[in-house]
Parts: structure tokens; C-alpha cells; sequence
């Protein structure tokens, strides 16, 4: 079985932006081993020469006329923000460690 | 008894007759919800000081005025956003959260003078088919409070069933509108990708999601899709195809239909009951005049792992917009950016959608791109084109919505084949991207069992006029669950 080794569930959390604990990174390893397991069926099938689909409609582009059109106001867009200073988003620090 | 025993034609009857009004349609809902939503435990927000405003307006529009679904109330998922009302995904990283623009379906609806009662649970982020997986509660099936109602739409599903309000709207990523119809009796339909537009569901797997329609009968199903169906220019995956007047050819024909039936969609897994219900079901059909023949779609088998590496993959990118800063919930006490983002998320997502999103970032990640993802894009080439040669020569494909009628509550399916069989009649019609209705069709044990039928990409017009005709011919869906006459 492909089972994953803990550091590599680690980094792939690291990746996902998830903070895990030991015990979770046991708990993923063992059931993304289980699905990626799973998925090796996939390997049966001889897929030389077969488009991927990215989906399945005919469209290649879409374009619109080349027209500016008001967005949402700025006031409206912050209302969700939790914290916040003269209309700007505010984070935590970046460079810190 | 409630009113919402009648069709949407029966419901404009009584409205121009003047036998009730609006907002005593609207009031019905609400005090249907107090009555029984306290089992069913469908909704996770009401929109009721503004919907009895709204309805007070609209019974001031002239009646000439109307259309077809004017003035019916309904109830919409909670991945669907709905302006000053809280939409959480059933997540926990979203509480609080109140979208400040419409969904393109709800604006639509607000067009079609429908009025919105509130948002209804699900498996959080649209992640399982049980509703279960909600951060919130337990939404129960009406026909058996011991039994889940499905997912993800569940709750979507439920109300409806429950009589707690006469449509709702779903969505449907692997099944997540079809199985919950399934198990709770109802008819669910999920359109043609690109039918329906997409701007302000919140995605999960982008190439797979679409909105339909849950309702009480095949009609009011045609009506509801017609009003929410065509192209936006805010979802560049929306298809610019005509949408037709749906009602109009539903007349009870369907002499010369061609109907195929899948041998692996009556497989192992499926149980006896559900086989009985489907062959009693053909049987119907050929008695109106359809012709039934077996077929077979050989790369159905490999469907689930494709979906499993594509839809988490997607979900993986699109879920990554959840990190504590703009909107939702926000982790607190962290030292900067980067453990606000793992902390947020950590706290803010559950235990299935952190599985998926580990998974689609493994599959993603540099190494195992092709292996996994870009051969699970092969695969589903492989898929569609099992459909489409079906197509070539059949109108329609018909089988079984789910294996069985609807679980008990935290009985997860333990049986491989059952669960594998779960999948493989839902999964693989999202992946060609073909739209399937589920109606309907029998019971087993008190709980509910459903048809389903698939149709050509854009031909969601032959699926209705065959689930009328077979309706018309039956009266499964005359049935209410006891709960509907209160306790």
C-alpha cells in the first residue's frame, strides 16, 4: 500500500495552509494511503492518445465587449472584514517569526 | 392538511380565485417550519421579516402580471448566496458570514416573484450524502426521523418532503440533488453542466457543481428549472443553448422512446428492492409505448476514483479562499500571517473537508500531477464517452437513483459494494456532464425509493416528458410522509 510517511502529510498540509498535530498527520497518512490506494485502479486503463477533459462543454473562450462596469462599493466589500483600519484589511504580521 | 399539498398551478388557481393570498402562503410556511422543523431540522436561517414585506408587494401586483411560480415561496442551500442573509455552507469557517450581492438563480428567482423563506442545511461545503457532516445539525428524513434524508442536499430534500415549503433549490456535484430526492420522495433534477449558472454558489468542484431544482411533481420541476436555467455573463461556463418552454410538451407521450438500461447500474450492491422497483418502473414505460433494451457503460467502474482526485483537487484551489481574512471566522491568538491562515482553517473546516483538501493538494502537487489528476481527466474522457455512444442510438438511460432507501442516522454504509454501488449510479453523470432527474418510484419499509433518468447533454426537455409520462401513470408521488399532517 502507497501509504504516505508523516512528513510527507506534513508538508502537503503545509501546502494546504493547516495547522496538524502529530496524531493528525498519523490519521491523514493512513486514509490518503487508503484513497491513493484506491486511485492506483486508475493505472489499469490505457489512456495514451486521451484528451484530459477539464470539463466537458465546447467552450474554449469567452469574451466580453471591452466595457467598464462598476464593481461593489468599498464600503459594502468591508463588511465582512473583521479587523480593519480606514478602509483597509488588516493582518497580523507577515515578516515574523 | 397545508396548502403546499398543491401543485403550482392549484397554488395560482387559489391565488387568482382570491382563496388566499401571498402572505398567507408565506405565513404558511413559516408556521409549517415552526411546527415541524423542530424533527426535521432542515433550516439554518429565515429570511422571514423580509420575505412577509416582500409578499405584502407582491400582492399588490396585478394578477395579469403574474407568471407561473409568482408569489410560491422557497427555500434555497446554504451554498448559495443570498444577499443580507447569513450563508454558512454549513461550515463553521463561515459563520457569521452575510453575503452582500445575490446568487444569478436568486436573482432569477426574485424575477420570477418567488419569495425566499430561508436557507436550508447540508453536508458542510457540500462534502457527503448524509447531512452529517453539517457543523450545525442533523437534518432527519421526514418519512422516518431515524433515517438521514441524503446529501448533500439533504435538507433541500427534506422540507420539501416534510411540506414545509413546495420547492427548493439544491446542488449536485456527485448526486447531491438526485440521492437526498431519492431517499426523501421527492423529484430532484440535475441540469446539463453549463445549464444553470453557477456566480454566487460557493464552489466545490468547479467542473462538476450545478444548481437544480427539488419539487413535489415532474411539472412544477420544469417550471422551476426554466425560471433559473440560461446563460450569465458573471459564469463564463454557463452555456449560451436556448432554454426551452419545458411545460410545454409534457402531454403523458412517449410512444417510440428508446430507453436504455445500464447492466452495471443493477449490479452487485443494489439491493432486491430497488431492482423490483426499477424492472416494475420499465415495465410502466413499455406499457406507454417506450422500447427498453440493455447496454452497457464499461468505464463506470473507474468513476468514483476519478471523481475522488478531481473533485478534491478542485476544492483544494477553491477552498483555499477561506483563510480568516476577508470573511468568516478568524482564528484567534496567532503570532502572524502564516499561523492565522493554518489556525483559521484547522478550526474553521471540519473533519471530511480537511480529508478532501489534503487529498486534492497531494494529487496536485508537483510528482503526482500527472498521475493522479491529469489521468483522472482521461478517465473522465473515457466516461462521457460511454455516454455518448449510448446517446447515439437511445433517448434516455434509465436506472436506479440509490442502492437502497435511505440509512439510518450515524450508520455510515459499511458494505463495500453498497457504498461502491452508492456512487457509481450518481458519480459518473456529473463527470460526462449529462443532466438525470430523480423521481419517485416505490417504497420499501415506509422509505422512499427513486428512479432515475439521464438524458442527452441539453435534453433535459426528453428527461421531463419521460418522468411525466411515468408519474401520470403512477402515484408514488401522491404519497405524504406521516409528519406531514403534524403530530
Amino acid at each position: 500500500m502507497a501509504k504516505l510517511s508523516k512528513e510527507e502529510v506534513k508538508h502537503v498540509a503545509h501546502l494546504a495552509r493547516l495547522a496538524i498535530t502529530d496524531e493528525d498527520a498519523e490519521k491523514f497518512a493512513e486514509q490518503l494511503g487508503k484513497i491513493t490506494y484506491f486511485a492506483e485502479q486508475l493505472s489499469e486503463l490505457d489512456t495514451t492518445n486521451v484528451a484530459p477533459t477539464s470539463h466537458v462543454l465546447p467552450i474554449v473562450n469567452v469574451m466580453r465587449e471591452d466595457i467598464a462596469v462598476k464593481g461593489l462599493d468599498r464600503d459594502v466589500m468591508m463588511l465582512n472584514v473583521k479587523e480593519q483600519e480606514n478602509g483597509q484589511v488588516k493582518v497580523p504580521p507577515i515578516l515574523e517569526d | 392538511m397545508t396548502l403546499f399539498e398543491r401543485s403550482a398551478r392549484e397554488l395560482q388557481q387559489g391565488l387568482h380565485n382570491g382563496e388566499f393570498t401571498i402572505a398567507d402562503l408565506t405565513n404558511e410556511a413559516f408556521s409549517r417550519i415552526e411546527k415541524l422543523d423542530g424533527d426535521v431540522q432542515a433550516f439554518l436561517a429565515l429570511n422571514k421579516e423580509k420575505a412577509q414585506t416582500q409578499a405584502k408587494e407582491l400582492d399588490s401586483v396585478p394578477k395579469g402580471e403574474r407568471g407561473p411560480l409568482f408569489g410560491l415561496p422557497i427555500g434555497i442551500k446554504d451554498n448559495i448566496v443570498t444577499e443580507g442573509l447569513e450563508t454558512t455552507c454549513a461550515s463553521k469557517i463561515l459563520q457569521g458570514f452575510i453575503p452582500i450581492y445575490d446568487a444569478t438563480v436568486v436573482k432569477k428567482l426574485q424575477q420570477a416573484g418567488m419569495v425566499t423563506i430561508g436557507k436550508l442545511n447540508m453536508d458542510e461545503f457540500a462534502m457527503g450524502s448524509s447531512n452529517e457532516n453539517s457543523a450545525y445539525k442533523t437534518t432527519k428524513n421526514p418519512w422516518n426521523l431515524e433515517h438521514v434524508p441524503g446529501g448533500s442536499s439533504g435538507a433541500s430534500a427534506a422540507s420539501v418532503a416534510a411540506g414545509e415549503i413546495p420547492f427548493s433549490l439544491g446542488s449536485d456535484t456527485g448526486g447531491s440533488i438526485r440521492q437526498p430526492a431519492a431517499y426523501c420522495g421527492v423529484v430532484g433534477m440535475k441540469p446539463t453542466y453549463g445549464r444553470v449558472s453557477r456566480f454566487g454558489l460557493v464552489a466545490y468542484a468547479s467542473s462538476l457543481d450545478q444548481i437544480g431544482p427539488i419539487t413535489r411533481n415532474v411539472y412544477d420541476n420544469a417550471l422551476l428549472l426554466e425560471a433559473i436555467a440560461g446563460v450569465d455573463p458573471n459564469d463564463s461556463t454557463s452555456a449560451d443553448v436556448p432554454v426551452p418552454n419545458y411545460v410545454a410538451n409534457l402531454n403523458g407521450d412517449i410512444k417510440g422512446l428508446r430507453v436504455a438500461v445500464p447492466k452495471e447500474f443493477l449490479g452487485e450492491g443494489v439491493s432486491e428492492e430497488v431492482r423490483q422497483s426499477i424492472r416494475e418502473a420499465l415495465e410502466v414505460l413499455k406499457g406507454l409505448g417506450a422500447t427498453v433494451e440493455e447496454v452497457s457503460l464499461p468505464h463506470s467502474k473507474y468513476a468514483l476514483a476519478a471523481y475522488y482526485i478531481l473533485a478534491s483537487s478542485e476544492a483544494s484551489s477553491n477552498l483555499s479562499r477561506f483563510d480568516g481574512i476577508r470573511y468568516g471566522f478568524r482564528a484567534e491568538g496567532v503570532k502572524n500571517l502564516m499561523e492565522l491562515y493554518k489556525e483559521t482553517r484547522a478550526q474553521g473546516f471540519g473533519e471530511e473537508v480537511k480529508l478532501r483538501i489534503m487529498l486534492g493538494t497531494y494529487s496536485l502537487s508537483a510528482g503526482t500531477y500527472d498521475a493522479y489528476y491529469k489521468k483522472a481527466q482521461q478517465v473522465r474522457t473515457l466516461i462521457k464517452e460511454d455516454y455518448d455512444k449510448v446517446f447515439e442510438n437511445y433517448d434516455v438511460i434509465v436506472g436506479p437513483t440509490a442502492p437502497t432507501a435511505a440509512f439510518k442516522v450515524g450508520q455510515n454504509i459499511n458494505d463495500p459494494l453498497t457504498m461502491y454501488a452508492n456512487d457509481i449510479l450518481t458519480i459518473p453523470i456529473n463527470l460526462a456532464g449529462v443532466p438525470a432527474i430523480s423521481i419517485p418510484c416505490g417504497f420499501h419499509e415506509g422509505l422512499p425509493l427513486g428512479l432515475q433518468i439521464i438524458g442527452k447533454h441539453f435534453d433535459e426537455e426528453t428527461i421531463y416528458r419521460t418522468a411525466y409520462a411515468y408519474e401520470q401513470a403512477t402515484d408514488f408521488h401522491k404519497q405524504t410522509p406521516q409528519i406531514w399532517e403534524g403530530k
